[in-house]
């Protein structure tokens, strides 16, 4: 294919998973707002106002960063599990395997229509915490950065997933029992400095802490970890799945017979 | 020139151990309209998913238009068209969106693929409810609808596996009309079917496949000439208490009253007809008893079963 053909081709499958994901609002982009408005009202007015500062911020102020990244990376996970999950099951993937798209521009066009819902409901919920606090972003780029890289890392963690996927129950367990866990012990509701030693090291572990703090870095100027160790990290974790994800489609793995 | 479709010593065997395609060989000529016959399970849609890249090989070579699977894969996905046995269309995208998205997995930018998913569905009898879901097309318009979205990009080989499986007549023969029509314009066609009439209609050549192997490969005149005998009823004009005098030819009457005739190699009909009207016996009119195929492939299919000793 010639890079005009190519570019056609992940062109069509970008509009069509930004169209998927928009003509369905009701249940990819309207519940994320609801929740977190359920979060702010909840964790960030009424706990929150007892709870006080936060390394030198008010509590809504401190979890806002963290509950943009969650639910960043919630819904770029989920667009792409489901999305690619759901042309394996009612067999449309078909159309992808018998045209000459190759496998990388396959992978690219299904991480940016994770990337363009999981920022796209970034941007909702920055909107809904805009009408809770006050936010002024201490570094534009690094915060952008992060939560673009941190976007794509899980639409790649969930291609992966939905390649692996034979039942609709594989796409939930991971979301359910492995991220949602990460993602809450990942320092979006508290910073890991008020932890004991032990659990502090227990948390440094999980990489979900690394992007919810990078992010936080981003907007408020404050992080428990190294920001540059964040970045880092999260672009390894990128590379690595890539090369995993391009090994798969090679293969074929649950997809060709 | 170059084979629309070469394979040499093809190979499956599924993680489970079955052995699905044991080393065939297959030549399809550009052009061709070709069939690709045998029972269930056989291996036919093994090996044309392989040709499609939807089944992974387990050895042996596949050339579509003289480009290598292996080495040259995007030329020879761009010379395909497929319209696979089962619907693998996303039922809730409209009619449109389905065959113009397809376009653009070619490359085909929107503007143009518009205008060609336009022809195909107009000429497919589709472009009316272009803008309807997918789900609400009937079981023939679906089959129709499978049909443009594989020739949207103008293969030079089209792949039909089962296309008129639940198709009523009318929408068949109609079917048929266009594939011919398809194929005078170039377009090379393998087809597998079940149903067998529709194979001797169509195809030019035709090859039989039985427990992963080719076990007949040739043009389908001279298959049907294999017929060492065909059966023929005649409808009559009075009804016949006993069965006429027609020396050579072996005969019976049928219980609704047809004169049943067998006809064997270097035989002919008007003999049969020669000496009815000699016993003052008029026909109204003949059919064939069977379809020639089917008596040919069944007898086939069970030869290759008795020599590998299995059971159909």
């Amino acid at each position: 294919m010639s890079p005009r053909a190519i570019w056609t081709a992940l062109m069509t499958i970008v509009v069509r998973e930004v169209r998927r994901f928009t003509r369905i609002w009701p249940q990819t982009l309207l519940p994320p707002a609801v929740t977190m408005t359920l979060y702010f009202v909840i964790f960030g007015n009424l706990i929150g106002s007892r709870i006080g500062k936060m390394d030198g911020f008010d509590y809504m102020a401190f979890i806002v960063p963290g509950l943009i990244m969650m639910s960043v990376i919630t819904s770029s996970y989920s667009n792409v599990v489901s999305s690619f999950f759901g042309i394996k099951f009612h067999r449309s993937i078909e159309e992808l395997l018998v045209s000459p798209v190759p496998n990388y521009i396959i992978l690219a066009g299904y991480v940016a229509g994770g990337m363009a819902r999981g920022l796209g409901v970034g941007l909702i919920v920055t909107l809904v915490s805009l009408g809770f606090t006050d936010l002024s972003v201490q570094h534009p780029v690094l915060t952008v950065l992060t939560v673009a890289l941190t976007s794509m890392l899980f639409s790649l963690g969930g291609f992966i997933n939905a390649m692996l996927a034979t039942k609709f129950d594989d796409i939930s367990i991971v979301p359910t029992f492995i991220l949602t866990p990460l993602t809450y012990l990942g320092g979006v509701f508290y910073s890991i400095h008020q932890l004991p030693e032990f659990w502090q090291s227990v948390s440094m572990i999980n990489p979900i802490l690394y992007m919810v703090n990078a992010f936080r870095f981003g907007i408020l100027g404050v992080s428990d970890v190294n920001v540059g160790i964040s970045l880092a990290m999260i672009v390894a974790f990128i590379v690595g799945l890539i090369v995993v994800c391009l090994r798969m489609l090679a293969r074929g793995q649950g997809i060709r017979h | 020139m170059t084979d629309a479709l070469r394979i040499e010593n093809l190979r499956k065997t599924y993680g489970s151990g079955f052995e699905a395609l044991k080393g065939i060989d297959l030549q399809v000529r550009q052009g061709d309209f070709f069939a690709l016959l045998g029972p269930n399970g056989a291996g036919k849609s093994t090996t044309l998913g392989i040709v499609c890249s939807l089944v992974n090989k387990s050895s042996g070579k596949v050339t579509v238009f003289g480009h290598d699977i292996d080495t040259d894969l995007s030329r020879a996905k761009m010379t395909l068209g497929v319209v696979p046995q089962e619907m693998n269309f996303n039922q809730f995208e409209k009619v449109i969106d389905i065959v113009v998205t397809q376009a653009g997995y070619y490359g085909i930018p929107a503007k143009k693929a518009v205008v060609s998913a336009e022809r195909y569905l107009r000429q497919l009898g589709l472009w009316d409810r272009r803008n309807s879901p997918a789900r609400s097309l009937s079981g023939g318009m679906k089959r129709r609808l499978m049909i443009a979205r594989a020739l949207v990009h103008e293969p030079k080989l089209l792949i039909l596996d089962e296309p008129t499986a639940g198709v009523d007549i009318e929408l068949r023969r109609s079917m048929w009309t266009f594939l011919e029509d398809l194929n005078k314009q170039g377009t090379t066609i393998i087809l597998t079917t079940h149903y067998l009439e529709e194979a001797e209609a169509l195809c030019r050549n035709i090859a039989i496949i039985d427990k992963g192997e080719i076990i007949q490969d040739t043009s389908m005149r001279d298959l049907l000439k294999q017929l060492s005998v065909e059966s023929f009823l005649l409808d009559l004009s009075e009804p016949l208490s006993e069965v006429p005098e027609l020396e050579a030819f072996d005969s019976r009457l049928t219980a609704e009253g047809q004169l049943e005739v067998d006809v064997r190699k270097g035989q002919d009909l008007n003999t049969v007809f020669s000496k009815l009207d000699q016993q003052g016996i008029r026909v109204l009119s003949m059919r064939t008893k069977a379809n020639r195929l089917e008596e040919l492939f069944i007898r086939l299919v069970e030869s290759n079963s008795a020599q590998s000793g299995g059971a159909l």
